[in-house]
């Protein structure tokens, strides 16, 4: 459906986008991941035609972006960042507008714009101004503009941003009845959000891909190889010395807070080591204080690909996690979206005036107080 | 395009700027028009035209302001670039929307000579002619400010910036007049509009190569021309400068002359800024 190639994008001498190439099939809801500045809205931007390449192809159903843009876009629905809805229509003027510029035949149009404000939900407020609506109503009047016309791809940028839980699920709902019948981008620096509704996974770092799989097989991967944590009362030497006696052990990190040693140990795949953990120190006569595995979760994978990649992000990830605050650390991944945004606006912080911030935004902003910042 | 077009239409309707901008021109036309067709009965609507034209210095950047800079503020430009139409189909849609706010202040201008015809005789076609040439006036001024509210992603600096550049064109023939008419000047100021062209293509395409030709085409000519004949750059510049002049060519209609060639001119001069102005949008998104 989408094929890019060799795409490249430069601000100046800011790299936003390097050299990425990629298929998107037709069918399947697809997730591009990737923390903020990673270049995800840059592409999405690209592939719709927003924003020209520096170099690269892009095809959308077989005609190139830049060479037949009409026919292209006609292929195209696109909700950017921020939902491009003009405030003193409604959402019945607005979508019909939509629908004449994409070419629905007027008689069609009536009849689908109501089908597709019903889909979305902004049947009840089809007569109010969309200056007068909430920013979850003015999304999901930008999601409902991505829909008219029943294009093939639908682009979805941060789709779920600024709305409350209940309709985060609604809308995630709606990406999945829309992944049914269409192929379906979707953008998020939120990992739950991908994981939650996407089939395959684009993880994008520092304008590169560093992932491109399923989630089956992302998750598969990543359980591979599964390191154990074990917390003991005594010293780290003696402790050292077992853990390296222990058959199967790979590696192995220590750290000691207040006569307490943390060893994550890292074992061969298919070995179990916890017995003999257990027994080795219950017979040197050092209590063994907690003991689990640490499963490695798409986070942890999304985290390490996305942050550790970049020399300067795993300093920051490692400092995380001796302050006790890392989010990988935690098993549900899941619903912990408040941890993971402390986490990215930390990281963002740490950043601050190497990358461009074009990308960041904060949660729940309401996008009458936004500057233009370009 | 038509979709944009009324969209953008109607927009002048749900906010200020339509109305104040057709306002303005009814409430300045009835003052001159009460002044003297009425009160010093003159049976001529040319003259109140010739003052009007001062009017559209202020109320033309009013109507265009929000015209190309509004979209980039909402971020609305992100949903005209990804819609299947072309950029250009864009701007001319937007463009002819305001040509349609202009003409329903034009057509309500038209009642006036009626009105005068009832109380004396009046010049129809003179009127009329001269209410043509005062939309394409407009229209020609109307294209220009679109280009420079397209520079812009601020609604007042649209304004003013159209303000400016229209008070410009409208004060260009008197500023030119105080130059020396001597050949050697006038070669001084071709070279200099040369070298400015260039510099416009260099600002829209960046390149070098394009940037160089057009200089050396524009100025080598001018620098051969001056060689072989110097006498004829006497006074040259402004005489050019009054033949381009789009509110010096509007004279010809007050004084009851249809002309042909100023109506080409304003065509021109409003297509060529439309083109501008459709490059300015197309490299927004390099940007």
């Amino acid at each position: 459906m989408i094929k890019v190639r060799n795409l490249t994008k430069k601000y100046g001498n800011h790299l936003a986008v390097n050299n990425i190439s990629f298929d998107i099939e037709a069918g399947k809801i697809y997730g591009l991941l990737g923390p903020n500045g990673a270049g995800k809205s840059t592409t999405m931007n690209i592939l719709t035609g927003c924003l020209a390449a520096t170099s690269g192809e892009v095809k959308i159903g077989g005609h190139d972006i830049f060479e037949e843009p009409t026919e292209a876009k006609k292929h195209i629905g696109y909700l950017p960042e921020q939902p491009p809805v003009y405030d003193e229509m409604t959402p019945r003027e607005y979508l019909m507008f939509v629908a004449e510029v994409k070419g629905v035949p007027f008689e069609k149009s009536l009849r689908h714009v109501k089908e597709v404000m019903q889909l979305t939900q902004i049947y009840d407020v089809r007569n109010r101004l969309i200056k007068n609506l909430s920013k979850g109503y003015r999304q999901r009047v930008g999601i409902a503009q991505a829909m008219i016309g029943e294009p093939d791809v639908i682009i979805l940028d941060e789709p779920t941003v600024g709305l409350d839980p209940a309709q985060i699920i609604e809308i995630r709902n709606l990406i999945r009845k829309l992944g049914r019948i269409k192929t379906v981008i979707i953008s998020s620096h939120i990992l739950a959000e991908i994981s939650a509704v996407c089939d395959h996974v684009i993880i994008i770092s520092h304008g590169n891909i560093v992932a491109n799989d399923t989630l089956e097989h992302l998750e598969a991967e990543a359980s591979r190889d599964n390191a154990i944590v074990l917390k003991l009362r005594g010293e780290k030497e003696k402790a050292e010395r077992f853990i390296s006696a222990v058959k199967g052990v790979v590696s192995a990190e220590y750290s000691v807070e207040g006569g307490i040693v943390t060893a994550v140990i890292t074992a061969q795949s298919g070995i179990d080591i916890r017995e003999d953990l257990f027994n080795i120190f219950a017979s040197a006569k050092m209590p063994v204080l907690d003991m689990h595995t640490n499963e490695t979760t798409l986070e942890n994978i999304f985290l390490d690909l996305a942050y550790v990649s970049d020399e300067r992000s795993a300093k920051d990830y490692h400092l995380d996690t001796e302050s006790g605050k890392n989010p990988s650390a935690s098993d549900d991944t899941r619903d912990e979206h408040a941890e993971e945004d402390d986490y990215y606006e930390d990281e963002k912080e740490s950043k601050k005036g190497k990358d461009a911030d074009d990308d960041y935004k904060p949660l729940f902003s309401s996008s009458d107080d936004e500057e233009d910042d370009e | 395009m038509i979709a944009i077009f009324k969209r953008e239409f109607k927009s002048y309707f749900l906010n200020m700027s339509g109305y104040v901008f057709i306002g303005v021109i009814w409430l300045v036309s009835g003052i001159f028009s009460t002044m003297l067709n009425f009160l010093s009965q003159y049976a001529s609507y040319e003259y109140v035209l010739s003052n009007l034209m001062i009017v559209l210095i202020f109320v033309v950047p009013i109507l265009t302001m929000r015209s190309m800079a509004e979209d980039k503020i909402a971020k609305t430009d992100m949903l005209l670039y990804s819609l299947p139409v072309s950029t250009a189909q864009i701007v001319i849609g937007k463009y002819l929307a305001m040509l349609g706010v202009f003409g329903v202040a034009c057509l309500g201008l038209g009642l006036t000579p009626i009105i005068i015809g009832m109380f004396g005789e009046v010049n129809f076609t003179s009127a009329y002619s001269a209410l043509l040439g005062f939309y394409l006036l407009g229209a020609a001024l109307i294209a220009v400010c679109t280009y420079v509210s397209s520079l812009t992603t601020n609604l007042l600096a649209a304004a003013v910036g159209g303000i400016v550049t229209v008070l410009g064109i409208y004060l260009i023939s008197s500023i030119v007049g105080m130059l020396p008419t001597s050949a050697f000047v006038s070669l001084l100021c071709f070279m200099v509009v040369a070298v400015l062209l260039a510099a416009i293509v260099f600002y829209l395409t960046r390149n070098y190569i394009l940037t160089g030709a057009v200089g050396a085409l524009t100025l080598i000519p001018l620098i051969i021309a001056y060689a072989m004949n110097s006498e004829a750059f006497t006074s040259l510049f402004p005489k050019t400068v009054e033949r381009l002049a789009l509110f010096d060519r509007y004279y010809s209609f007050i004084s009851g002359i249809f002309d042909v060639g100023a109506i080409v001119y304003y065509i021109s001069f409003a297509v060529f800024f439309i083109f501008l102005t459709v490059q300015s949008f197309d490299k927004r998104r390099w940007s």
